[in-house]
């Protein structure tokens, strides 16, 4: 039984973590607010005054603006059906018994530790690079004419980068979420003469849903605002400008901070979106 | 009951998972030959796989040319302050709310991880004003700051995790016995946690090392980490294929090791606990 004066300390240990939250959360978003009803041009005449809704109105009427949502659906949806579909299948391989698992492991978990701007540079020029990467090489092995990978084929190339970065983490969640599958409910299966689908299809992947919804939560989130790889890679041109990456040419590139600021309110409300049903799946999980 | 396999089948198992291991891990393999090779060989045609005049030269200019030291330092006091100050704040934190529990725990526990899904754009331009009023911008203290915030959500979740496993009766004992809530911490609390708060520190020093958008954006010249870096090769000019290759590997290999012995807590950091 927690006594009174624990009460109160316990609201005393809490309380500097949340007030920086609080502040982290609540300045930068009043701010950002704040710009988003002004014109505001920092290096072409300041703040030119309140503006109401005009910015979230050009925001989504610039041409720039739907291809950057159709960009971004692409690159999330893309990544998500490659690491999800991929994931699962390495999952499977990777929990049969074999030899030398725990070297395997690491060779596949290991993308996941390489910083965004290093995995974008090596594959950018040391993979794609028209001339002297190694794509390059393999195409001309087979005869074939080298592709120039970053702007004819732009959006395969991010997906490809992104998945690569990406496809360590559903892995292991997903190879996490099968072991702790009973073993003895498969077996029960398996005598019962379940060939290898059924078994697949009703058991395993029933298991693996909550698993699979929470790697899909996850990465959307973080894949709504990739920015590295795009930033050292193509800088938004030949069609990889995403929603995030127009918000920052807006705001830091071109200083329209009105207009990138009522784009950075779309972006927060479409990721709380996302996260709002994330939310609900780790909400369900601390009750239990 | 582990099921019987037959030779045969573990043999096909083992050399389909090798090679798809070796296949998924090549462009890191590729990187750290690629550094060993002359600029020469790096752009061999066709490419030179291992036999080659392994050379160690790369590593020489590039640790004189760029000042690599200062950028690994910055990386390493970035990564680690904010680190250790995010633990100093979360602990207690976490240690409230997995042993005083109240109504509110739980909404402010998502109240915390929705701080974290934020996206860092719509931030952008306020943190980037405040830095420049305040004089933060490219500098470590700064990014220390903002580095911490955003990783603390996720600090005090995995603490939240481990704490709720350490058995509340422990505790009750320790208070019958008299405990002060001080004592309590440091005799009961803290033996018992360490392991945790040692693999949060090391998941959150992972995170925080391979930052890529505040890092990039906030810093310059001064007090850039080894993302920043490394991004100063997307120029054309920067083109040393063998080059790049050294810089990258000294980037990634500290965190490569660490990342190895951290697999198991990625699950639980990235996941707020709800896989196992």
């Amino acid at each position: 039984m927690a006594t009174q004066h624990s009460r109160s300390a316990a609201r005393v240990m809490l309380a500097p973590a949340v007030f920086l939250l609080l502040v982290w959360m609540l300045v930068p978003l009043t701010m950002t607010l704040y710009f988003s009803f002004k014109r505001y041009l920092p290096l072409r005449g300041g703040d030119q005054g309140w503006v109401g809704f005009d910015n979230y109105v050009r925001f989504v009427t610039s041409s720039a603006f739907w291809p950057s949502v159709q960009t971004t659906l692409l690159i999330v949806g893309g990544v998500l059906l490659i690491t999800v579909i991929l994931g699962v299948l390495l999952a499977l391989l990777l929990d049969q018994p074999m030899w030398g698992q725990g070297i395997v492991r690491i060779l596949v978990i290991a993308p996941f530790f390489v910083m965004p701007t290093v995995s974008a540079l090596v594959w950018k020029n040391m993979f794609m690079d028209p001339v002297n990467g190694l794509f390059a090489h393999l195409w001309k092995f087979f005869g074939l004419a080298p592709i120039e990978w970053l702007s004819q084929a732009s959006m395969l190339s991010i997906v490809l980068i992104v998945s690569w970065q990406w496809l360590p983490f559903a892995t292991l969640i997903l190879l996490t979420a099968i072991q702790s599958l009973d073993s003895e409910q498969l077996e029960a299966a398996e005598m019962d003469g379940a060939n290898p689908l059924a078994r697949f299809g009703h058991i395993i992947l029933p298991h693996l849903s909550q698993a699979i919804t929470i790697v899909i939560l996850i990465q959307t989130i973080f894949l709504l605002s990739i920015f590295a790889e795009i930033f050292v890679t193509t800088q938004g041109s030949f069609g990889t400008r995403t929603l995030a990456y127009l918000i920052f040419q807006r705001v830091l590139e071109s200083q329209n901070v009105g207009l990138g600021s009522a784009g950075g309110v779309y972006a927060i409300i479409l990721a709380n979106i996302v996260a709002l049903f994330l939310m609900r799946i780790v909400g369900k999980n601390l009750d239990a | 009951m582990a099921r019987t396999v037959t030779t045969q089948r573990k043999s096909l198992n083992t050399a389909i998972a090798w090679g798809i291991g070796l296949l998924i891990f090549f462009p890191v393999l590729w990187t750290i030959l690629t550094s060993f090779k002359t600029e020469a060989e790096a752009i061999a045609d066709p490419p030179v796989f291992l036999f080659f005049d392994w050379t160690l030269e790369n590593y020489a200019v590039v640790q004189e040319r760029s000042d690599y030291m200062r950028f690994l330092w910055n990386s390493v006091i970035i990564a680690g302050v904010s680190t250790l100050v995010g633990i100093v704040v979360a602990v207690p934190a976490a240690w409230s709310m997995a042993f005083v529990p109240s109504k509110r725990t739980k909404d402010v526990l998502l109240w915390m991880l929705s701080t974290k899904m934020l996206p860092a754009v719509g931030a952008l331009y306020p943190i980037y004003l405040i830095f420049i009023e305040l004089g933060l911008l490219d500098t470590r203290t700064g990014l220390v700051i903002v580095m911490m915030l955003i990783n603390l959500p996720i600090i005090v979740w995995m603490l939240y995790t481990y704490f709720r496993e350490i058995p509340g009766e422990i505790l009750e004992a320790a208070r019958m016995d008299g405990a002060t809530l001080r004592s309590e911490i440091i005799h009961v609390l803290t033996p018992m946690a360490v392991p945790g708060i040692a693999s949060t520190i090391l998941l959150n020093f992972i995170l925080a090392w391979n930052e890529a958008f505040w890092t990039l954006n906030l810093t310059a010249a001064q007090s850039g980490p080894l993302t920043a870096f490394i991004a100063s090769y997307s120029s054309p000019e920067g083109l040393f294929y063998a080059k790049l290759s050294a810089a990258s590997t000294m980037a990634i290999a500290p965190i490569l090791i660490l990342g190895w012995f951290s697999q198991k807590q990625l699950v639980r950091g990235l996941t707020f606990g709800a896989v196992k």
